[in-house]
């Protein structure tokens, strides 16, 4: 690997030039009491071209979307259109701030209030918060909102349903909004157990968390049945928007009697990942939920939008200010550039493109579910399993190829899982090479496990011991280690 | 345009393969009662000619600090933001990858969070760092989490002289525990420590102290610390990273976990957001901290690499018995404030927090100059301070406005009780002529 940034530089180097003090100045002990001062700094001291150098060496190490085929499973890694980025990087939307008077900034906010209306109408719910950072975040909202809900009708619901196949921060999100989960599993066809559901469905369960897509892929048919047995017990229905893609245009979340649901403006609406961040996780709640949403919103006056502050109801803050504004302008971008016929065949062919692979691997990897799916595959490294290699060594293989591996091991009800999610961005081309190398990789395993177990062989570092992080926990530099 | 590549023909050969005949049989499992039938109500599709004019007609809307002097702050501010870091931050190898999950592809994003790890450790003062969370009021409600899984406490006792914004977040946060949040009312500008030991009692999970406060002054981190302490309780310090330039770090005087707004690292104002949450802590709190860690290891053949680690903590793993929900986080805000520190280094910080001291307090002492004007509160500061006048504040911003400066903050809108007192920031970025004409319009009212 190369030198860490705090091995690197001399002392007396300058990587900024900062203006002289152009005011009169006594020094900073003057004006500070001595016992805040501090007395050591210790950081790095670099010349610009040197820190240049280190990071861009550092990106080189990376895949990415822009220069690898990326199918991570349930993350949506399509292309980020490089318009987003350029409208972005405007100075009329980077250098505001968020307290200026409203009437400096309604350029920014009748962008939102666009954004909230556009997705509104595609996932069918009647208002949105722009506010949560990412799709967690999004869910711990919606969940702090619908405790208040309940409060409010004098109800003590304290359970929260959650399928096994789950993401899980919906478990995590709603155990932090103060409730209790009850799992209920996946029936042999992919969809939610509605049998176990009936019976855990009662007066003292709050709402289901459904992902819709399920994150095996699959459209959940009996959706209408599910929802029906969900508000029948009075409860509400909660969507995990993070599949969404395959829905653009085809279906809405209000329309299937979601009564709230998060979208994660990262994943189907092209903002890119950052390698982590920052996202975007908005959520669209029905009119019964709209006065729980946090503050502020933006709303309009004639011609001019506002800040509304206005909600007795609302949960409060969750963030401080309006949300991830960069990351919304994004996916508004996103959304003009596609519009409603570009949304729906982004939709078309993301389904298409894992149908694709489908149908061409399924002879040589175990398919757990075998019908058609919606936007990624799920297959399962069993039969490779039997043979001594598992699907990690399958994942760390296709790095030797130039390709991302598919999240691996979840869903956690399919044994070595290998959720593979194309999108709609990958060319045929693309997906022709993953299936020669995805067979390859077949027969490897058949023939030269060892070569699979020793994975990858030309990435910049070979399989890294995740045991020994954490058994020698090291995550800080330090001058004398 | 919808950026994908298959063609008619494609697709027709994709289906036979798949078995099927056109597209819509591929979204057979979505039952008829639901499938979308309607148009939905967007607007039209636009070409990418059309959306530069449209985006930019948008953005001139706003008035930007490219044509108005700022001098607004309350947790946000206009720091400089070198050239060098948009560059690397545009790499697209950072910003179009994923959550590096897959550590022998991803290791330029882990060694840098490992290096961001690093700097806030350093400028901290304290052991460990997670790679990021959401924002500085996040991060603060993450702490507060963090407190009570640590000492099994059920109160939060936070300054009021906090950000009225975090202040509202914890009170959101906390509802979904049940847990209390008691808010210490400050003196002066200052939290009353006499106060401070009223509120302290066994069921005190963490006192939280911003350092400097709101209204930009310095608290009694050491002594609040050791109150704290002495009851069993944590101290939860809330900083302004640039202040650390200059700044005794928390990890000296006491400070237990240590939370904050990045924004002022790299980030710019982004009306708002993103920004970047931090949050460190001790070394014997590893475990509790919420969010991805990376750490350092080896590969097969002895070659130092980097991993997320310590996984056990986190959601995917640990369901609803994960340290926190955080999945997501804001890694390439992260990532911009370890370059930021690479570049500004050892002197580069101290000279930046020196300018917004040495120019906060010359339009200080130049406003408290003018008649009818003063300074709220007599105490030491930083970069920002409250000054009381005889106009309103929005009469005052209006006047600014039109002479090409944003104003401060009117502190009205968060405390009822301070009419006509305005919150002002000043940064490096300005400069002793656009001071003084601040200065000069204030005295033309």
């Amino acid at each position: 690997m190369s030198k860490l940034i705090f091995e690197k530089g001399a002392c007396g180097r300058n990587g900024i030039s900062l203006p002289e003090m152009d005011v009169p100045f006594q020094g900073v002990g003057g004006l500070i009491p001595k016992n805040l001062l501090r007395k050591e700094l210790p950081l790095p001291e670099l010349s610009e071209p040197e820190v240049v150098r280190h990071y861009t060496n550092l990106s080189k190490l990376n895949f990415s979307v822009d220069g690898n085929f990326y199918p991570l499973g349930s993350c949506t890694m399509k292309y980020n259109p490089k318009i987003n980025e350029e409208l972005a990087a405007l100075p009329g939307f980077t250098q505001l701030h968020p307290y200026q008077g409203e009437e400096s900034v309604q350029g920014a906010l009748e962008l939102m209030y666009n954004l909230e209306k556009n997705l509104s109408e595609i996932v069918g719910m009647e208002r949105m918060t722009l506010q949560p950072a990412a799709g967690a975040h999004g869910e711990l909202t919606g969940i702090l909102m619908l405790r208040a809900f309940f409060k409010d009708k004098g109800e003590s619901r304290k359970k929260i349903i959650i399928p096994d196949a789950s993401h899980g921060t919906n478990p995590a999100s709603a155990v932090l909004g103060g409730f209790e989960i009850v799992e209920v599993a996946t029936d042999n066809s992919g969809g939610i157990d509605i049998e176990a559901l009936k019976k855990v469905m009662n007066e003292e369960a709050a709402c289901l968390m459904l992902t819709n897509p399920s994150t095996l892929g699959l459209f959940e048919e009996n959706i209408l049945e599910v929802s029906s047995i969900v508000h029948k017990a009075g409860g509400l229905l909660y969507g995990d928007g993070a599949n969404l893609n395959a829905l653009l245009g085809k279906a809405r979340f209000g329309d299937m009697g979601f009564d709230l649901v998060h979208l994660n403006l990262h994943k189907t609406f092209a903002a890119p990942h950052g390698g982590g961040g920052p996202g975007g996780g908005p959520l669209g709640v029905k009119k019964q939920l709209i006065p729980y949403l946090p503050v502020p919103l933006v709303d309009r006056q004639g011609g001019r939008f506002f800040l509304n502050y206005d909600l007795p109801g609302s949960i409060g803050r969750m963030r401080s200010f309006y949300g991830n504004f960069l990351v919304m302008l994004k996916a508004y971008v996103y959304i003009l550039s596609l519009g409603e016929e570009g949304l729906r065949k982004a939709a078309e062919n993301a389904v298409l493109n894992a149908n694709y692979l489908r149908a061409k691997l399924k002879d040589y990897y175990e398919l757990p579910y075998k019908k058609i799916c919606l936007h990624e595959v799920i297959f399962s490294g069993s039969r490779q399993k039997a043979k001594g290699v598992r699907t990690l060594d399958i994942a760390k293989r296709l790095i030797d190829f130039g390709m991302h591996p598919p999240t691996i091991y979840f869903p956690l009800n399919v044994p070595e899982a290998l959720m593979i999610e194309p999108t709609e961005t990958e060319t045929k081309e693309t997906l022709d090479y993953f299936i020669e190398i995805m067979k390859r990789i077949a027969g490897e395993a058949e023939e030269n496990p060892q070569l699979l177990h020793q994975a990858p062989h030309n990435a910049p570092v070979g399989r890294l011991d995740e045991a020994k992080a954490a058994r020698e926990i090291d995550v800080a530099w330090q001058a004398s280690g | 345009m919808d950026y994908s590549g298959n063609t008619p023909l494609q697709q027709k050969k994709m289906l036979a393969e798949i078995g099927l005949r056109s597209l819509d049989e591929l979204f057979q499992s979505i039952p008829e009662g639901v499938k979308l039938k309607s148009s939905l109500n967007l607007p039209k599709q636009l070409s990418e000619i059309e959306l530069v004019r449209e985006l930019k007609d948008l953005a001139d809307k706003n008035k930007s600090t490219s044509d108005y002097s700022l001098f607004l702050g309350g947790g946000y501010y206009d720091h400089f933001v070198p050239s060098a870091l948009k560059y690397l931050i545009g790499r697209p190898e950072f910003y179009t990858a994923y959550t590096p999950y897959q550590a022998e592809a991803s290791q330029g994003i882990l060694q840098a969070i490992y290096e961001y790890q690093t700097f806030i450790t350093l400028l901290t003062g304290m052991e460990v760092s997670n790679a990021s969370l959401y924002d500085g009021a996040t991060a603060l409600a993450e702490a507060a989490f963090m407190a009570v899984r640590i000492n099994k406490r059920n109160t939060i006792l936070a300054a009021q002289t906090l950000h009225p914004e975090y202040l509202a977040v914890l009170k959101t946060y906390l509802a979904g525990l049940d847990l209390t949040l008691r808010v210490i009312p400050h003196n002066e500008g200052k939290v009353d420590l006499k106060e401070l030991k009223n509120y302290l009692n066994k069921d005190v999970s963490a006192v939280i102290l911003p350092q400097p406060n709101f209204f930009g002054i310095f608290e009694e981190g050491e002594k609040t610390a050791s109150l704290a302490r002495k009851n069993g309780s944590l101290c939860i310090a809330s900083v302004d990273p640039i202040s650390l330039g200059i700044i005794s770090p928390p990890g000296k005087w006491g400070a237990d976990i240590v939370v904050g707004e990045g924004q002022a690292l790299g980030s710019g104002l982004n009306f708002g957001g993103p920004g970047l949450g931090f949050i460190a802590c001790r070394m014997e709190f590893m475990r509790k901290i919420p969010g991805r860690l990376a750490g350092k290891t080896r590969d097969e053949r002895g070659k130092t690499g980097y991993v997320l680690t310590l996984q056990t903590r986190e959601q995917h793993i640990r369901r609803e018995k994960a340290t926190s929900n955080i999945c997501s986080n804001h890694a390439l805000s992260a990532l911009a404030a370890a370059i930021y520190l690479s570049l500004l280094g050892k002197n580069g910080l101290r000279k930046t927090a020196e300018l917004c001291l040495g120019k906060a307090h010359y339009l200080s002492e130049k406003i408290a100059e003018i008649p009818g004007y003063e300074l709220k509160f007599q105490k030491p500061f930083f970069k920002e301070f409250v000054i009381s006048s005889p106009h309103p504040v929005s009469k005052i911003n209006r006047k600014l406005l039109e002479n090409k400066i944003i104003g401060g903050l009117d502190l009205e809108r968060f405390y009822p009780v301070f009419k006509n007192c305005m919150l002002l920031a000043v940064t490096e970025k300005r400069t002793k002529e656009e001071i003084d004409k601040l200065v000069k319009v204030l005295k033309s009212l």
